[in-house]
């Protein structure tokens, strides 16, 4: 069994077996290490991916499930890490020790591709699916905020 | 600027000359600095820099990167004295070689206990200044001028009446080395007026990387024909496997071979996937080989704690001053109180990993890992396949998160690699998933707190007395460093007496417990649950005298200006007397190794269900030179998040020696949803710079507490607080 998808644009493939999480064949088959793994189980959001535009957490994604979709990955957001989230991260000095960072990055053009405009309670609901052991919460917020402001 | 995590060769001849004192004997490929360039036009002026002719300038960093800024503040200490411009600044990490980058506050290259720039500092900017006299000397000769003639400014030396200009990189086409580094005197170095990059923010090096997901970590490691490894560890510390069916494990498409271990049993397969799912088909029956088999953390705290009350312990002196027994005897007052802390876990977010490729004759080994000890990596690596440690080729990775889990004196997960990558003479990624991590964590200890105290007639605080109980924690994290402290267990009981405080007699006891649980440091060390006990405590005292617990704590360090100025700016910036509704505010502080910090929270309480939620946190912090402020306002931020888990929610569980919780699912951590408004002020002076990576994790527990008392009139004692705790408090 092979899967056929779209990885950043570009046709990818996949010859792992269909249950087989997407984040282990994004990782160790296709060597794109930015997207991390944290618990596998969906609860940290480091894995955090875009399927067809919205954000999934890569773990809980099976690779038979993507055939045809297009996924992007944090190499994929942009290619010299201009997305307005991307300057707003290192506008506002978001990454500690940096581990879980694709993820939120993921989470958050996720909220701004749809909501162009959130409020704080907005940007907390949206992002509390991401954990941060850092803790850099707040600089998360601001960088949202100014992303938002920016774009 | 740019940075270089990269393989760096140094030379038998270099190590010799670093271990000689640092020296200006340096010829073309010696030194680790010109080794690391390895391009032409380039001098190497010490082991710590290196000059190109193109004036770009490398600077070694020496301390492991986990987030908390080392990698860029320590090199930088050293462009300050240098005057080196910071544009130009390339950084390289510091290859394993204690001789020239140990840690001076451990003697080998570790980076822990936040004290990387309080550690460094001082050498770092002797070596600037060093180098920069040396490029002083060469554009002195070269324009046959007194060099007190000679000034500099960023990478450039200037003879100003002359009006003469050399860049650091022209002087480098010509330069020439003294045999011995020259001296310098304290009055020689910068005063901090003059500081140009000292306490001003700079981007942190690794920085870009990190929101592009090329930041390299060793989980990251892709290395042509590896494999993959997964352990399956025995459940209780100690024990080993007994019988072994890997029947259905082997039968696993991809799973190249089972690998007996002491302490578990290892997969290695061609995916990730087969070697996991090998590792839960494993059938595995475990000796009883162990001291913790048959502990169940929740029976033991109550023991811990009547062992902590208990005066016929035997018990371990840790501090005193004066004669506090005595002068307890002699109080008009005793004041007794007790307080508990459950286990933690450290949850970084990179599960414990590493890459190694041992030759296939298994006299070399490439290995690439995140630590914080890249000399212990060494030698867990040498010690494990009986080589030398020079046999080992060592990549330094970013960790995703330490906090004092990566610095063991085995690091196991390190060992995990190369013991699997020997049995198959290949390269192998060992991982932990997030379960092994929690199942084989290593946790702050469980601990029992008994405090008295004395008044006087007067009403004086006369004597000060703390007993802790809990399983020591350097015997078990790092035996050869507990034998060097001769027993002396300083992650398990500093500050245990609050020597800051002004009482004229203080005695701090550890009761050692020996459960055979696995210890380790965690982000606020000791200070996480012994400050929990005191600051508490603090509490309870003030509120006994009738005293405001600002003003009381103010009383006990009165001769000392930093932390009366902390005190009283935290009480302004919370706006301390102030009474809210359906909130109250608790007041906490502590000068942990030298950094003044005071924290107030503002906590309210949904009585119906025991929740507490934390609305606004204030603190200040003095921590002497702030040598990259907005870092540091990052670092307290962190911290508070890291405190305000253990204050609330979480707590790992030990049933018959085994971990009972599993992944985040059982233990829970803070979300953004959790957290309250930070309001942060960092205090500059011009004090020895000191620790600032964990100062407000300490103090999140008590100053909840003390908020929960305030509202309610209730102490708890427990940490954490959880909505069930606190609802029974409340009764």
């Amino acid at each position: 069994m092979a899967t056929d998808f779209q990885l950043n644009g570009k046709a990818a493939h996949s010859a792992a077996p269909p249950a087989t999480p997407l984040l282990w064949v994004i990782r160790e088959e296709l060597k794109l290490t930015g997207t991390k793994f944290g618990c596998g189980t969906g609860l940290c959001g480091a894995c955090m991916v875009h399927i067809d535009g919205k954000r999934a957490f890569s773990c809980q994604t099976q690779i038979g499930q993507i055939a045809g979709r297009a996924v992007t990955t944090i190499e994929g957001l942009s290619a010299d890490s201009s997305h307005p989230v991307q300057k707003a991260w290192l506008a506002e000095r978001v990454p500690q020790c940096g581990y879980c960072q694709s993820g939120q990055i993921m989470s958050a053009a996720d909220l701004l591709a749809h909501n162009a405009k959130p409020d704080r309670a907005q940007i907390v609901e949206h992002m509390s699916t991401n954990i941060c052991r850092c803790g850099t919460y707040p600089r998360i917020v601001r960088a949202i905020q100014r992303a938002a402001q920016e774009a | 600027m740019t940075i270089a995590i990269q393989k760096i060769e140094i030379s038998r001849r270099s190590l010799m000359i670093g271990a000689a004192g640092f020296s200006f004997t340096v010829a073309s490929g010696l030194n680790a600095g010109s080794a690391v360039a390895a391009r032409s036009g380039e001098v190497a002026l010490s082991p710590w820099v290196t000059i190109s002719t193109d004036d770009t300038v490398a600077i070694m960093s020496p301390a492991a990167e986990m987030g908390q800024g080392s990698l860029t503040s320590l090199p930088l200490i050293l462009a300050e004295e240098l005057d080196a411009d910071w544009s130009k600044v390339r950084v390289i990490v510091a290859p394993p070689n204690d001789a020239l980058y140990k840690n001076p506050a451990f003697g080998y290259m570790y980076t822990a206990g936040s004290n990387a720039v309080t550690a460094y500092f001082k050498d770092l900017r002797k070596f600037g200044a060093q180098v920069r006299k040396v490029l002083l000397a060469n554009a002195g000769n070269r324009w046959e001028v007194p060099v007190a003639e000679l000034t500099t400014e960023p990478n450039v030396v200037i003879h100003e009446k002359s009006g003469r200009r050399l860049t650091y990189g022209e002087i480098a086409a010509f330069a020439e080395l003294p045999a011995k580094a020259p001296e310098v005197a304290e009055s020689e170095l910068k005063s901090p007026e003059k500081f140009r990059l000292i306490g001003k923010d700079v981007m942190r090096v690794e920085l870009p990387q990190k929101v592009n997901g090329s930041a390299q970590y060793s989980i990251d490691v892709q290395v042509p024909g590896m494999l993959y490894g997964a352990i399956l560890r025995s459940p209780v510390e100690g024990a080993a496997p007994d019988k072994i069916d890997d029947a259905k494990a082997k039968a696993i498409a991809g799973v190249v071979q089972v690998v007996p271990l002491p302490y578990g049993v290892g997969v290695i397969a061609e995916t990730p996937w087969a070697a996991f799912d090998a590792k839960d088909a494993l059938k595995v029956t475990w000796t009883r080989s162990g001291k913790a088999w048959g502990f169940n953390s929740e029976k033991a705290l109550p023991v811990f704690a009547a062992a902590a009350r208990d005066m016929s312990q035997p018990t371990k002196l840790w501090a005193k001053e004066g004669d506090a027994p005595a002068a307890l005897q002699s109080a008009a007052t005793i004041v007794e109180a007790e307080y508990r802390n459950d286990l933690v876990y450290h949850a970084q977010m990179e599960p414990l990993n590493a890459v190694a490729a041992v030759s296939p004759a298994g006299d070399a080994c490439e290995l690439w890992c995140g630590v914080q000890s890249k000399s212990i990596a060494v030698t867990v690596a040498a010690t494990a396949l009986g080589i030398a440690p020079d046999k080992i080729a060592y990549h330094d990775m970013l960790m995703g998160g330490g906090f004092g889990r990566r610095g063991h004196r085995d690091e196991e997960y390190v060992h995990d690699a190369v013991v699997l990558s020997n049995a198959v003479k290949k390269p192998v990624k060992a991982m932990w998933t997030r379960e092994d991590d929690v199942h084989n964590g290593r946790f702050n200890p469980l601990s029992a707190h008994f405090l008295r105290a004395g008044f006087d007639a007067s009403g004086k605080l006369i004597a000060f007395h703390h007993r802790k109980a809990c399983d020591e924690v350097t015997a078990f994290q790092d035996p050869v460093r507990f034998e060097r402290q001769k027993g002396r267990d300083g992650i398990a009981y500093n500050g245990l007496d609050a020597p800051y405080y002004e009482i004229p007699n203080r005695l701090g006891e550890a009761v050692p417990r020996e459960s055979g649980l696995r210890t380790s440091s965690l982000r606020g060390i000791a200070h996480l649950t012994n400050i929990f006990a005191i600051e508490s405590f603090m509490d309870e005292l003030a509120r006994k005298r009738g005293i405001d617990p600002a003003t009381f704590r103010r009383d006990l360090v009165k001769t000392n200006p930093r932390a009366v100025n902390i005190i009283d700016k935290v009480s302004r910036m919370a706006d301390w007397g102030k009474k809210r509704d359906g909130s109250a505010l608790g007041f906490t502080y502590m000068n942990y190794s030298g950094t003044q910090i005071a924290l107030a929270a503002e906590v309210s309480l949904d009585r119906k269900s025991g929740a507490l939620r934390v609305r606004n946190v204030w603190t200040a912090l003095d921590p002497g030179i702030t040598v990259q402020p907005d870092n540091i306002v990052a670092q307290t931020e962190s911290s508070i998040v890291y405190g305000l888990g253990f204050a609330l929610f979480e707590r790992i569980t030990v049933d018959d020696g085994a971990v009972q919780e599993s992944g985040f699912y059982d233990y829970r951590v803070p979300r953004m949803s959790d957290i309250p408004e930070m309001h942060i002020e960092v205090v500059a002076s011009n004090n020895h710079p000191t620790g600032v990576g964990q100062m407000a994790t300490p103090l999140m527990a008590p100053a909840i507490a003390n908020a929960v008392a305030e509202l309610t009139g209730v102490r708890l004692r427990e940490s954490p607080m959880t909505p069930e705790r606190v609802k029974k408090a409340l009764g």
